[in-house]
Protein backbone atom coordinates (compact mmCIF):
# COMPACT_ATOMS: atom_id res chain seq x y z
CA UNK A 1 0.00 0.00 0.00
CA UNK A 2 1.07 3.66 -0.67
CA UNK A 3 2.30 5.26 2.27
CA UNK A 4 0.11 8.45 1.53
CA UNK A 5 -2.51 6.14 1.55
CA UNK A 6 -1.15 4.93 5.09
CA UNK A 7 -0.95 8.57 6.39
CA UNK A 8 -4.37 9.65 4.99
CA UNK A 9 -6.32 6.72 6.72
CA UNK A 10 -4.35 7.02 10.30
CA UNK A 11 -4.21 10.61 10.08
CA UNK A 12 -8.37 10.49 9.12
CA UNK A 13 -8.95 8.24 12.74
CA UNK A 14 -7.08 10.15 14.77
CA UNK A 15 -8.92 13.41 14.10
CA UNK A 16 -12.04 12.04 13.82
CA UNK A 17 -12.03 9.16 15.92
CA UNK A 18 -9.52 10.37 18.48
CA UNK A 19 -10.49 13.94 18.47
CA UNK A 20 -6.67 15.29 17.95
CA UNK A 21 -6.13 18.28 16.13
CA UNK A 22 -4.76 17.62 12.78
CA UNK A 23 -1.88 20.26 13.38
CA UNK A 24 -0.64 17.71 15.65
CA UNK A 25 -0.15 14.91 13.38
CA UNK A 26 3.44 15.73 12.26
CA UNK A 27 5.23 12.41 11.73
CA UNK A 28 7.80 13.18 14.83
CA UNK A 29 4.98 13.63 17.11
CA UNK A 30 5.70 11.25 20.14
CA UNK A 31 2.23 9.13 20.53
CA UNK A 32 2.34 9.44 24.37
CA UNK A 33 3.36 12.38 25.30
CA UNK A 34 2.43 14.69 22.01
CA UNK A 35 -0.85 13.39 21.03
CA UNK A 36 -2.16 12.00 24.38
CA UNK A 37 -2.66 8.40 23.14
CA UNK A 38 -2.57 6.18 26.26
CA UNK A 39 -2.77 2.64 27.11
CA UNK A 40 -6.21 2.06 26.08
CA UNK A 41 -6.06 3.84 23.49
CA UNK A 42 -3.82 1.21 21.71
CA UNK A 43 -6.77 -1.38 22.11
CA UNK A 44 -8.57 0.83 19.30
CA UNK A 45 -5.65 1.42 17.14
CA UNK A 46 -5.08 -2.08 16.85
CA UNK A 47 -8.67 -2.27 15.92
CA UNK A 48 -8.53 -0.15 12.92
CA UNK A 49 -5.07 -1.27 11.84
CA UNK A 50 -6.74 -4.60 11.52
CA UNK A 51 -9.48 -3.87 9.68
CA UNK A 52 -8.06 -1.04 7.59
CA UNK A 53 -4.90 -2.93 6.63
CA UNK A 54 -6.10 -6.33 6.81
CA UNK A 55 -2.95 -7.74 9.31
CA UNK A 56 -2.81 -8.78 12.77
CA UNK A 57 -1.36 -6.85 15.58
CA UNK A 58 0.58 -7.52 18.07
CA UNK A 59 1.06 -5.35 21.08
CA UNK A 60 4.63 -6.65 21.61
CA UNK A 61 5.78 -5.11 18.46
CA UNK A 62 3.31 -1.60 18.89
CA UNK A 63 5.37 -1.52 22.28
CA UNK A 64 8.46 -0.13 19.68
CA UNK A 65 6.11 2.15 17.97
CA UNK A 66 6.48 5.72 19.59
CA UNK A 67 6.17 8.46 16.85
CA UNK A 68 3.86 8.79 13.97
CA UNK A 69 6.41 7.93 11.48
CA UNK A 70 7.23 5.04 13.40
CA UNK A 71 3.10 3.49 12.99
CA UNK A 72 3.04 4.73 9.45
CA UNK A 73 6.40 2.61 8.89
CA UNK A 74 5.04 -0.19 10.77
CA UNK A 75 1.69 -0.34 8.60
CA UNK A 76 3.79 0.20 5.48
CA UNK A 77 6.02 -2.84 6.40
CA UNK A 78 3.63 -5.66 6.98
CA UNK A 79 0.17 -4.17 4.47
CA UNK B 1 -27.56 8.85 63.87
CA UNK B 2 -27.49 11.66 61.52
CA UNK B 3 -30.28 12.88 59.47
CA UNK B 4 -30.05 12.38 56.05
CA UNK B 5 -31.23 14.62 53.19
CA UNK B 6 -31.96 15.21 49.44
CA UNK B 7 -30.76 17.92 48.04
CA UNK B 8 -29.73 17.59 44.07
CA UNK B 9 -31.55 16.03 41.47
CA UNK B 10 -31.58 14.92 37.96
CA UNK B 11 -33.43 13.17 35.13
CA UNK B 12 -33.18 11.80 31.55
CA UNK B 13 -36.84 9.69 31.02
CA UNK B 14 -39.09 9.40 28.73
CA UNK B 15 -41.29 12.03 29.81
CA UNK B 16 -38.56 14.36 29.61
CA UNK B 17 -35.24 14.78 29.87
CA UNK B 18 -34.51 18.03 32.56
CA UNK B 19 -36.76 18.12 35.60
CA UNK B 20 -38.65 21.66 34.41
CA UNK B 21 -40.28 19.26 31.42
CA UNK B 22 -40.96 16.36 34.11
CA UNK B 23 -42.61 18.24 36.09
CA UNK B 24 -44.89 19.61 33.58
CA UNK B 25 -45.48 15.70 32.07
CA UNK B 26 -46.21 14.61 35.54
CA UNK B 27 -48.69 17.67 36.15
CA UNK B 28 -50.52 17.12 32.56
CA UNK B 29 -50.78 13.55 33.02
CA UNK B 30 -48.78 13.10 30.04
CA UNK B 31 -47.34 9.23 28.52
CA UNK B 32 -43.61 8.81 27.21
CA UNK B 33 -44.86 5.07 25.58
CA UNK B 34 -44.60 4.09 21.68
CA UNK B 35 -44.00 1.42 19.55
CA UNK B 36 -40.64 0.31 18.71
CA UNK B 37 -41.38 -1.09 15.32
CA UNK B 38 -38.07 -2.90 14.90
CA UNK B 39 -38.93 -5.31 17.68
CA UNK B 40 -41.18 -7.41 15.99
CA UNK B 41 -38.33 -8.38 13.64
CA UNK B 42 -37.19 -9.66 16.85
CA UNK B 43 -40.57 -11.36 17.57
CA UNK B 44 -41.32 -9.66 20.01
CA UNK B 45 -45.14 -10.33 21.58
CA UNK B 46 -45.39 -6.62 21.72
CA UNK B 47 -43.35 -3.83 20.97
CA UNK B 48 -44.78 -1.42 23.43
CA UNK B 49 -41.64 0.86 24.43
CA UNK B 50 -40.99 4.33 26.81
CA UNK B 51 -39.40 6.47 23.99
CA UNK B 52 -36.35 8.26 24.25
CA UNK B 53 -33.91 9.83 22.13
CA UNK B 54 -29.38 9.29 23.05
CA UNK B 55 -27.93 12.16 24.11
CA UNK B 56 -24.65 13.46 21.90
CA UNK B 57 -22.13 13.55 24.47
CA UNK B 58 -19.50 14.62 22.09
CA UNK B 59 -17.67 17.91 22.88
CA UNK B 60 -19.10 17.42 26.89
CA UNK B 61 -16.69 13.99 27.62
CA UNK B 62 -13.53 13.21 26.12
CA UNK B 63 -13.38 10.52 23.64
CA UNK B 64 -11.80 8.03 26.58
CA UNK B 65 -14.61 9.36 28.68
CA UNK B 66 -17.55 7.97 26.25
CA UNK B 67 -16.14 5.05 24.67
CA UNK B 68 -16.75 2.98 28.18
CA UNK B 69 -20.46 4.74 28.43
CA UNK B 70 -23.16 2.11 27.19
CA UNK B 71 -26.40 3.62 26.21
CA UNK B 72 -27.91 3.93 30.15
CA UNK B 73 -24.47 4.99 30.93
CA UNK B 74 -24.89 8.16 29.03
CA UNK B 75 -28.48 8.76 30.28
CA UNK B 76 -26.22 8.48 33.99
CA UNK B 77 -24.45 11.22 32.80
CA UNK B 78 -26.45 13.62 31.95
CA UNK B 79 -29.12 12.81 34.99
CA UNK B 80 -25.99 13.67 36.96
CA UNK B 81 -24.88 16.81 35.56
CA UNK B 82 -28.36 17.55 35.50
CA UNK B 83 -27.89 16.91 39.91
CA UNK B 84 -25.07 18.35 40.11
CA UNK B 85 -25.94 21.59 38.94
CA UNK B 86 -29.54 21.35 40.59
CA UNK B 87 -27.28 21.03 44.18
CA UNK B 88 -24.87 23.43 43.38
CA UNK B 89 -21.79 20.81 42.91
CA UNK B 90 -19.24 21.69 41.22
CA UNK B 91 -15.77 19.83 40.39
CA UNK B 92 -13.91 21.52 42.67
CA UNK B 93 -16.62 20.44 45.43
CA UNK B 94 -15.90 16.89 44.32
CA UNK B 95 -12.30 16.75 43.81
CA UNK B 96 -12.23 18.69 47.46
CA UNK B 97 -14.46 16.14 49.47
CA UNK B 98 -14.72 12.54 49.87
CA UNK B 99 -18.50 11.77 47.40
CA UNK B 100 -19.41 8.42 47.11
CA UNK B 101 -21.68 6.72 44.53
CA UNK B 102 -24.39 4.04 44.46
CA UNK B 103 -26.20 3.60 41.39
CA UNK B 104 -28.64 1.09 40.73
CA UNK B 105 -28.09 -0.88 37.42
CA UNK B 106 -28.82 -4.51 36.65
CA UNK B 107 -27.75 -5.15 32.59
CA UNK B 108 -25.76 -3.61 30.05
CA UNK B 109 -26.90 -6.17 26.73
CA UNK B 110 -25.68 -4.60 23.77
CA UNK B 111 -21.85 -4.40 24.65
CA UNK B 112 -22.14 -7.85 25.19
CA UNK B 113 -23.70 -9.10 22.68
CA UNK B 114 -21.79 -6.71 20.56
CA UNK B 115 -17.97 -8.44 21.82
CA UNK B 116 -19.44 -11.43 21.25
CA UNK B 117 -20.50 -11.54 17.76
CA UNK B 118 -17.30 -9.93 16.97
CA UNK B 119 -15.67 -13.14 18.25
CA UNK B 120 -18.06 -15.58 16.78
CA UNK B 121 -17.70 -13.85 13.19
CA UNK B 122 -13.91 -12.71 13.88
CA UNK B 123 -12.08 -15.14 15.91
CA UNK B 124 -10.36 -12.43 17.08
CA UNK B 125 -10.91 -10.35 20.61
CA UNK B 126 -8.64 -8.34 19.59
CA UNK B 127 -10.86 -6.06 17.51
CA UNK B 128 -13.15 -5.87 19.79
CA UNK B 129 -12.06 -2.79 21.27
CA UNK B 130 -11.26 -1.25 24.56
CA UNK B 131 -14.87 0.36 25.85
CA UNK B 132 -16.47 -2.93 25.83
CA UNK B 133 -15.39 -4.28 28.86
CA UNK B 134 -16.37 -1.33 30.78
CA UNK B 135 -19.53 -0.88 28.83
CA UNK B 136 -21.14 -4.44 29.42
CA UNK B 137 -19.69 -5.04 33.22
CA UNK B 138 -22.99 -4.95 35.24
CA UNK B 139 -21.20 -1.72 37.33
CA UNK B 140 -20.88 0.16 34.26
CA UNK B 141 -22.50 3.24 35.38
CA UNK B 142 -20.78 3.60 38.94
CA UNK B 143 -17.61 2.49 37.00
CA UNK B 144 -17.84 5.42 34.63
CA UNK B 145 -19.05 8.14 36.54
CA UNK B 146 -16.85 7.88 39.08
CA UNK B 147 -13.81 8.26 36.89
CA UNK B 148 -15.63 11.05 35.43
CA UNK B 149 -16.66 13.32 38.74
CA UNK B 150 -13.32 11.91 40.03
CA UNK B 151 -15.33 10.73 43.19
CA UNK B 152 -13.40 9.65 46.15
CA UNK B 153 -15.98 7.78 48.65
CA UNK B 154 -18.17 4.54 48.28
CA UNK B 155 -18.09 3.25 44.47
CA UNK B 156 -20.93 0.75 43.60
CA UNK B 157 -23.52 -0.69 41.66
CA UNK B 158 -26.72 -1.94 43.15
CA UNK B 159 -28.20 -4.83 41.10
CA UNK B 160 -31.70 -5.87 42.81
CA UNK B 161 -33.47 -6.21 39.40
CA UNK B 162 -36.37 -3.38 39.45
CA UNK B 163 -35.76 -2.09 43.27
CA UNK B 164 -31.91 -1.55 42.41
CA UNK B 165 -32.08 2.17 42.57
CA UNK B 166 -34.82 2.43 45.35
CA UNK B 167 -32.09 0.37 47.44
CA UNK B 168 -29.30 2.41 46.31
CA UNK B 169 -31.26 5.44 47.64
CA UNK B 170 -32.09 3.24 50.96
CA UNK B 171 -28.31 2.03 51.09
CA UNK B 172 -26.70 5.32 50.50
CA UNK B 173 -29.28 6.51 53.53
CA UNK B 174 -27.69 4.17 56.30
CA UNK B 175 -24.07 4.66 55.45
CA UNK B 176 -25.00 8.44 55.72
CA UNK B 177 -27.06 7.87 58.87
CA UNK B 178 -24.16 6.26 60.19
CA UNK B 179 -21.75 8.83 59.51
CA UNK B 180 -19.79 6.67 57.20
CA UNK B 181 -20.37 9.25 54.23
CA UNK B 182 -21.51 12.40 54.24
CA UNK B 183 -22.64 12.46 50.13
CA UNK B 184 -23.44 10.22 48.26
CA UNK B 185 -24.39 10.40 44.65
CA UNK B 186 -27.36 8.39 43.96
CA UNK B 187 -29.20 6.92 41.04
CA UNK B 188 -30.39 3.76 38.21
CA UNK B 189 -29.77 3.79 35.07
CA UNK B 190 -31.97 1.85 32.64
CA UNK B 191 -31.10 0.37 28.95
CA UNK B 192 -33.93 0.49 26.51
CA UNK B 193 -32.42 -1.12 23.46
CA UNK B 194 -34.61 -4.15 21.79
CA UNK B 195 -32.31 -6.65 22.74
CA UNK B 196 -32.20 -5.97 26.26
CA UNK B 197 -35.74 -6.60 26.67
CA UNK B 198 -36.37 -9.64 24.59
CA UNK B 199 -35.97 -12.19 27.54
CA UNK B 200 -38.50 -10.31 29.20
CA UNK B 201 -41.14 -9.99 26.24
CA UNK B 202 -40.73 -13.46 26.39
CA UNK B 203 -42.45 -14.39 29.30
CA UNK B 204 -45.05 -12.94 27.95
CA UNK B 205 -45.48 -10.10 30.58
CA UNK B 206 -44.92 -6.62 28.08
CA UNK B 207 -49.14 -4.92 27.23
CA UNK B 208 -50.57 -5.77 24.17
CA UNK B 209 -52.68 -2.94 23.42
CA UNK B 210 -49.89 -1.80 20.63
CA UNK B 211 -52.81 0.15 18.89
CA UNK B 212 -53.08 3.00 21.86
CA UNK B 213 -49.14 3.01 23.43
CA UNK B 214 -50.06 5.85 25.47
CA UNK B 215 -52.69 3.76 27.45
CA UNK B 216 -50.80 0.57 26.97
CA UNK B 217 -49.53 1.22 30.69
CA UNK B 218 -52.59 1.01 33.23
CA UNK B 219 -51.58 -0.18 36.84
CA UNK B 220 -54.33 -1.06 38.93
CA UNK B 221 -56.92 -1.10 36.30
CA UNK B 222 -58.85 -3.95 36.00
CA UNK B 223 -57.90 -4.13 32.01
CA UNK B 224 -54.53 -4.16 32.07
CA UNK B 225 -52.29 -6.93 31.05
CA UNK B 226 -48.70 -6.42 30.93
CA UNK B 227 -45.96 -3.67 31.76
CA UNK B 228 -44.00 -1.40 29.53
CA UNK B 229 -40.64 -1.46 29.34
CA UNK B 230 -39.29 1.60 29.55
CA UNK B 231 -36.12 3.55 30.64
CA UNK B 232 -33.73 6.34 31.21
CA UNK B 233 -31.59 7.45 34.27
CA UNK B 234 -31.95 9.42 37.72
CA UNK B 235 -29.61 10.46 39.71
CA UNK B 236 -30.05 12.20 43.17
CA UNK B 237 -27.70 13.85 45.53
CA UNK B 238 -28.25 12.56 49.08
CA UNK B 239 -26.27 13.89 51.74
CA UNK B 240 -26.14 14.46 55.53
CA UNK B 241 -28.16 17.47 57.05
CA UNK B 242 -24.83 18.74 58.55
CA UNK B 243 -23.37 18.77 55.28
CA UNK B 244 -26.29 20.04 53.30
CA UNK B 245 -26.42 23.38 56.21
CA UNK B 246 -22.73 24.35 56.30
CA UNK B 247 -22.64 24.64 52.49
CA UNK B 248 -25.83 26.25 52.16
CA UNK B 249 -27.70 23.75 49.93
CA UNK B 250 -31.25 23.77 48.84
CA UNK B 251 -32.72 20.72 50.66
CA UNK B 252 -35.59 19.35 48.74
CA UNK B 253 -36.31 16.48 51.13
CA UNK B 254 -35.31 14.19 53.94
CA UNK B 255 -35.54 10.80 53.77
CA UNK B 256 -36.71 9.40 56.94
CA UNK B 257 -37.11 5.74 56.71
CA UNK B 258 -35.73 2.74 54.30
CA UNK B 259 -37.99 -0.63 54.44
CA UNK B 260 -36.76 -3.85 52.69
CA UNK B 261 -37.54 -7.48 52.49
CA UNK B 262 -37.34 -10.64 50.66
CA UNK B 263 -40.19 -12.71 49.69
CA UNK B 264 -38.54 -16.00 49.65
CA UNK B 265 -40.67 -17.47 47.46
CA UNK B 266 -40.68 -17.54 43.58
CA UNK B 267 -38.55 -15.76 40.82
CA UNK B 268 -41.02 -14.02 39.28
CA UNK B 269 -44.37 -14.25 41.09
CA UNK B 270 -44.94 -11.34 43.20
CA UNK B 271 -46.56 -12.01 47.07
CA UNK B 272 -48.31 -10.44 49.42
CA UNK B 273 -46.58 -10.71 52.67
CA UNK B 274 -42.95 -9.84 51.62
CA UNK B 275 -44.00 -6.29 50.59
CA UNK B 276 -45.89 -5.56 53.53
CA UNK B 277 -43.12 -6.30 55.92
CA UNK B 278 -40.68 -3.27 54.16
CA UNK B 279 -44.06 -0.74 54.23
CA UNK B 280 -43.65 -1.55 57.69
CA UNK B 281 -40.28 -1.69 58.39
CA UNK B 282 -40.01 1.58 56.32
CA UNK B 283 -42.50 3.02 58.72
CA UNK B 284 -40.82 2.00 61.99
CA UNK B 285 -37.40 3.31 60.75
CA UNK B 286 -39.03 6.39 60.47
CA UNK B 287 -41.38 6.38 63.83
CA UNK B 288 -44.13 6.98 61.71
CA UNK B 289 -47.60 6.03 61.37
CA UNK B 290 -49.34 4.67 58.26
CA UNK B 291 -51.71 8.15 58.91
CA UNK B 292 -48.79 10.14 58.37
CA UNK B 293 -48.13 9.01 55.04
CA UNK B 294 -49.88 11.73 52.45
CA UNK B 295 -49.06 10.04 49.14
CA UNK B 296 -48.13 6.97 47.54
CA UNK B 297 -46.28 6.14 44.83
CA UNK B 298 -46.66 2.57 43.93
CA UNK B 299 -44.34 -0.02 42.47
CA UNK B 300 -47.66 -1.19 40.19
CA UNK B 301 -46.42 -1.69 36.88
CA UNK B 302 -49.62 -3.11 35.49
CA UNK B 303 -49.15 -6.42 35.61
CA UNK B 304 -52.20 -8.38 36.60
CA UNK B 305 -50.89 -10.14 39.72
CA UNK B 306 -48.10 -7.77 40.55
CA UNK B 307 -50.85 -4.95 41.08
CA UNK B 308 -53.22 -7.15 43.21
CA UNK B 309 -50.64 -7.87 45.45
CA UNK B 310 -49.09 -4.52 46.19
CA UNK B 311 -52.76 -3.38 46.48
CA UNK B 312 -53.61 -6.00 48.82
CA UNK B 313 -50.18 -5.31 50.82
CA UNK B 314 -50.92 -1.44 50.99
CA UNK B 315 -54.66 -2.07 52.20
CA UNK B 316 -53.28 -4.17 55.07
CA UNK B 317 -50.94 -1.40 56.16
CA UNK B 318 -52.87 1.74 55.09
CA UNK B 319 -56.43 0.43 54.60
CA UNK B 320 -57.81 2.73 57.48
CA UNK B 321 -56.14 5.93 55.93
CA UNK B 322 -57.66 6.11 52.89
CA UNK B 323 -54.17 7.29 51.58
CA UNK B 324 -54.02 8.54 47.96
CA UNK B 325 -52.02 6.27 45.54
CA UNK B 326 -50.92 6.64 41.74
CA UNK B 327 -48.10 4.51 39.65
CA UNK B 328 -46.44 7.22 37.73
CA UNK B 329 -45.46 3.89 35.58
CA UNK B 330 -48.81 4.40 34.39
CA UNK B 331 -47.13 7.25 32.12
CA UNK B 332 -43.49 6.28 32.14
CA UNK B 333 -43.84 2.38 31.72
CA UNK B 334 -41.58 0.16 33.93
CA UNK B 335 -37.97 2.16 34.10
CA UNK B 336 -36.87 -0.82 36.06
CA UNK B 337 -33.50 -0.58 37.72
CA UNK B 338 -33.90 3.16 37.17
CA UNK B 339 -37.44 2.92 39.02
CA UNK B 340 -37.08 3.60 42.15
CA UNK B 341 -34.57 6.70 42.04
CA UNK B 342 -37.01 8.10 39.61
CA UNK B 343 -39.81 8.00 41.41
CA UNK B 344 -38.37 9.50 44.25
CA UNK B 345 -37.85 12.09 42.10
CA UNK B 346 -41.45 12.41 40.79
CA UNK B 347 -42.89 12.20 44.09
CA UNK B 348 -40.16 14.94 45.21
CA UNK B 349 -41.44 17.31 42.60
CA UNK B 350 -45.18 15.95 43.10
CA UNK B 351 -44.09 17.29 47.22
CA UNK B 352 -42.55 20.58 45.67
CA UNK B 353 -45.36 21.94 43.72
CA UNK B 354 -48.38 20.62 45.79
CA UNK B 355 -49.96 18.34 43.46
CA UNK B 356 -50.32 14.33 42.62
CA UNK B 357 -49.80 13.06 39.60
CA UNK B 358 -52.14 11.10 37.95
CA UNK B 359 -52.33 7.22 37.60
CA UNK B 360 -53.18 7.79 33.94
CA UNK B 361 -55.62 4.98 31.98
CA UNK B 362 -57.35 4.22 35.38
CA UNK B 363 -60.70 3.58 34.93
CA UNK B 364 -62.24 0.38 37.30
CA UNK B 365 -60.70 -1.37 40.09
CA UNK B 366 -60.06 -5.45 40.69
CA UNK B 367 -63.39 -6.25 43.32
CA UNK B 368 -60.41 -7.05 45.78
CA UNK B 369 -58.85 -3.47 45.45
CA UNK B 370 -62.23 -1.58 45.13
CA UNK B 371 -61.26 0.68 48.70
CA UNK B 372 -57.44 1.44 47.17
CA UNK B 373 -57.35 5.82 46.92
CA UNK B 374 -56.23 4.96 43.20
CA UNK B 375 -55.58 8.79 41.95
CA UNK B 376 -57.12 9.16 38.65
CA UNK B 377 -56.75 12.61 38.25
CA UNK B 378 -54.14 15.18 38.42
CA UNK B 379 -54.87 16.87 42.04
CA UNK B 380 -53.78 19.83 44.10
CA UNK B 381 -53.08 18.82 47.37
CA UNK B 382 -50.01 20.30 50.09
CA UNK B 383 -47.97 16.89 50.57
CA UNK B 384 -45.69 16.53 53.42
CA UNK B 385 -44.76 12.73 53.27
CA UNK B 386 -44.80 10.28 50.56
CA UNK B 387 -43.72 6.61 50.32
CA UNK B 388 -42.09 5.07 47.60
CA UNK B 389 -42.28 1.25 46.97
CA UNK B 390 -40.02 -0.73 44.43
CA UNK B 391 -40.31 -4.26 44.10
CA UNK B 392 -38.27 -6.77 41.91
CA UNK B 393 -37.63 -10.58 40.59
CA UNK B 394 -36.93 -12.76 42.48
CA UNK B 395 -39.00 -10.93 45.72
CA UNK B 396 -36.75 -8.37 46.41
CA UNK B 397 -38.50 -5.32 47.82
CA UNK B 398 -37.95 -1.72 48.95
CA UNK B 399 -39.63 0.95 50.36
CA UNK B 400 -38.69 4.95 51.26
CA UNK B 401 -40.26 7.36 52.98
CA UNK B 402 -39.26 10.96 52.65
CA UNK B 403 -40.72 14.39 53.97
CA UNK B 404 -40.54 18.13 53.59
CA UNK B 405 -37.42 19.39 55.32
CA UNK B 406 -38.12 20.91 58.73
CA UNK B 407 -35.68 22.25 61.09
Amino acid sequence: MQREKIVTIINQFLTEEFEIDESALVPEALLIQDLGIESLDFVDIVVIIEQEFGFKVTREEMVNVKTLDDMYNYIAERA
Amino acid sequence: MKRVVISGIGIYSTIGTDIETVTKSLYAGKSGIGIDAGRKDYGFRSSLSGIIERPNLKGLLSRRERVGLPEQGEYAYVATMEALKNGSLDMDYLASNEVGILYGNDSSSIPVIEAIDIMREKHDTSLIGSGSIFQSMNSTISMNLSVIFKLKGINLTISGACASSSHAIGLAYILISGGFQDMIICGGGQEINAESMGSFDGLAAFSTYENEPHTASRPFDRTRNGLVPSGGAATLIVESLDSALKRGANILGEIKGYGFSSNGSHLSVPNVEGPKVSLLRALKTAGMKPSEIDYINAHATSTPLGDLNEGKALLEVFGDCNTPVSSTKSMTGHEMWMGGASEVIYSLLMMQHSFIAPNINFNSPDDELRTLNVIAETREQKLDTILSNSFGFGGTNSTLIISKYRK
